[in-house]
């Protein structure tokens, strides 16, 4: 199956209900496949007249306590930092899905990597943090999806899934999970009329008095250190051993992984460290993997944008250096490989 | 002793923080004699924008659901379009409907959400202190139109029922003011009607109120009804702009 159409089944069978969408390369296969499947697995997809319209239609249908998701590429996720910077604020949970593609401005329609910082650092204006996911197979596109409603349930924190055009457009062999049940129970929270059974349910977001406010973000950022303690998750491949450490996640950690391979082949002690959450980043992970480390090698479709987590979460105890390409182009095994041989020809110092 | 006249049950007793003068109350009012008549609070979610009435969320009984300025309509359609049963109304400015929202307001029209819009028009900005709205009418001095709305600079008004009345998915788009008891009756008919439309599912209904903002406009309360009276009403013909239920259309 493509990647975007699996995503979306997926989210069908995780009892998401609720899809609000606007076209945009190269995700429109998402919508595309929601517009079939929605109306007969009695839910709701609606094209909507803008991103930002479609982003406020999710906050709309998920402060009632409904499974509800978005989906859009780069230029498209900009304008829903908006409706995003709401939803953490009033601690709605929702699925938001980045399929990237070239940037800045409208950039290009060949994948990328680029909206990293965008999505771990500043998805919106204020103090928040989203929990970010990142596929690096079809399989694990649909796998997420499922998990990433679980999380953000059951923290009360929004998810993106951040994907990218390969993955997005990429066919490939896939399992997609039994019809799942949400456990997490909204009722304690969600806005969907009270029936005189309760008090008066507000999802709000202004709160005018400093003192207030500051109170309510510490409590959200006490949520973030369980998340930041609980929810980290990344492979590690060949990394007990390993000499030099590249990282990378989705797509480019394909590439980086064929590269740790070809220089297993000629004696090269590579490894790989894979996070499959970028929020939390995998701290611990990270430094279990690059104990053996000389050198680590971050392979990215961008200009390097992950390469400022993976220095602070080792204290910039290692040196660590940036392989990759930006605006659409994606790195090949073979340029990976060669810089991986300069690091072991130069010991590690460049 | 019998009670003759009481605080409708679905708005809460709890102080407002509507500057003298002002009609937000009354309208407020209106929407709760609505709602309790037809005995809908437990099974109604308001959506309130960004501007003087972002607070109504402490006054209607209902859940409500605050919304980021202008995306009322989007809101209000996903919550809508997730709980096709329950009675869903948004309750905006002119600034948030007839500006920033101007986008989602005339789609959620030509979808025919089956939506109530409350649309308050007192042609300015009341929150952050008095700017130009969409709907400051030629030459009225603002904030921002220090020597009067120049209308070759800062453009024309917008009729929003006028403009909304030509959508087929529009079901009521009427025109109300609260500026005296007749009028006041006939805003309250009109609010009645529009959540009858939204039971029935006849499509999007938008009520436009004239209001007042003597804040702003610097006037006593008494003057901002007369200026209403005299400026506003004229400009912005109150009347029944499209009703599908073909009652009193014009």
């Amino acid at each position: 199956m493509k990647g975007n159409e699996a995503l979306a089944e997926a989210a069908i069978r995780a009892q998401c209900r609720c899809f609000f969408g606007y076209p945009i390369t190269p995700q429109t296969e998402l919508a595309a496949y929601m517009a079939k499947r929605m109306p007969k697995a009695g839910g709701v997809f609606l094209q909507a007249e803008s991103e930002i319209a479609a982003v406020n239609m999710v906050l709309g249908a998920a402060s009632t306590g409904k499974r509800a998701m978005t989906s859009s590429s780069s230029p498209g996720i900009s304008l829903k930092s908006e409706g995003i910077s709401y939803l953490a604020a009033c601690d709605v949970p929702a699925l938001i899905v980045n399929v990237q593609r070239g940037g800045p401005g409208l950039g290009g329609i060949q994948p990328s990597q680029a909206d990293y910082w965008q999505a771990t650092k500043a998805l919106g204006h204020g103090d928040f943090h989203v929990l970010v996911f990142a596929p690096a197979s079809v399989q694990e596109m649909v796998d997420m999806v499922s998990k990433a409603f679980d999380t953000a349930e059951k923290y009360r924190i929004p998810a993106v899934l951040l994907a990218d055009g390969l993955l997005g457009q990429m066919m490939e062999p896939v399992t997609i999970p039994e019809p799942s049940e949400s456990k997490c129970d909204n009722s304690n929270w969600a806005a969907d009329g009270h029936k005189f059974k309760r008090e008066h349910h507000i999802i709000n977001s202004l709160y005018l008095q400093p003192d207030d406010l500051e109170k309510l973000v510490l409590e959200r950022f006490r949520r973030y250190e369980i998340v930041m303690e609980n929810e980290t998750d990344a492979e590690l491949y060949l990394t007990e051993d390993c000499d030099v450490l590249l990282c990378a996640y989705g797509a480019s950690a394909r590439v980086a992984k064929t590269a740790v391979n070809s220089a297993r082949k000629l004696g090269i002690k590579a490894g790989l460290f894979r996070p499959k959450t970028l929020w939390p980043f995998p701290v611990k992970e990270l430094n279990k993997a690059a104990e053996t480390a000389r050198v680590l090698l971050d392979v990215e479709m961008s200009m390097g944008q992950m390469i400022d987590d993976v220095k602070l979460a080792i204290n910039c105890s290692k040196p660590v250096y940036f392989n990759g390409r930006t605006g659409g182009a994606v790195p090949v095994p073979a340029d990976v490989l060669e810089e991986i041989k300069r690091l072991v020809a130069t010991g590690g110092e460049l | 002793m019998a009670v003759v006249f009481e605080r409708p049950k679905s708005l809460l007793d709890v102080p407002t923080h509507y500057c003298p003068g002002c009609t937000h109350g009354i309208v407020h009012r209106l929407i709760c004699e609505v709602i309790d008549e037809m005995n809908i609070e437990g099974d109604t979610i308001g959506v309130v924008p960004v501007g003087c009435s972002v607070m109504a969320y402490d006054y209607f009984g209902c859940d409500v659901i605050e919304a980021p300025h202008g995306r009322a309509p989007a809101v209000a359609t996903g919550v809508k379009r997730a709980n096709p049963e329950k009675f869903v109304f948004t309750y905006q400015g002119d600034g948030d409907l007839a500006a920033i929202g101007t986008c989602e307001t005339v789609h959620s029209a030509a979808r025919g959400e089956n939506l109530v819009i409350i649309f308050i028009n007192n042609t300015t900005y009341g929150m952050t202190g008095g700017q130009m709205a969409p709907t400051s009418l030629p030459g009225q001095i603002t904030q921002t139109t220090p020597y009067g709305r120049d209308v070759k600079t800062a453009g024309y008004p917008i009729k929003m029922c006028e403009m909304l009345s030509t959508l087929e998915g529009v079901a009521l788009a009427q025109r109300v003011s609260v500026d005296s008891v007749p009028h006041i009756r006939e805003a309250k008919k009109a609010i009645r009607k529009a959540f009858e439309n939204e039971k029935e599912q006849r499509g999007l209904s938008i009520i436009e109120v004239l209001s007042t903002c003597p804040t702003n406009w610097g006037l006593t309360p008494l003057e901002s009804i007369k200026r209403l009276q005299d400026e506003m009403i004229p400009y912005y013909p109150l009347g029944v702009y499209k009703d599908i239920s073909g009652e009193g259309a014009k």
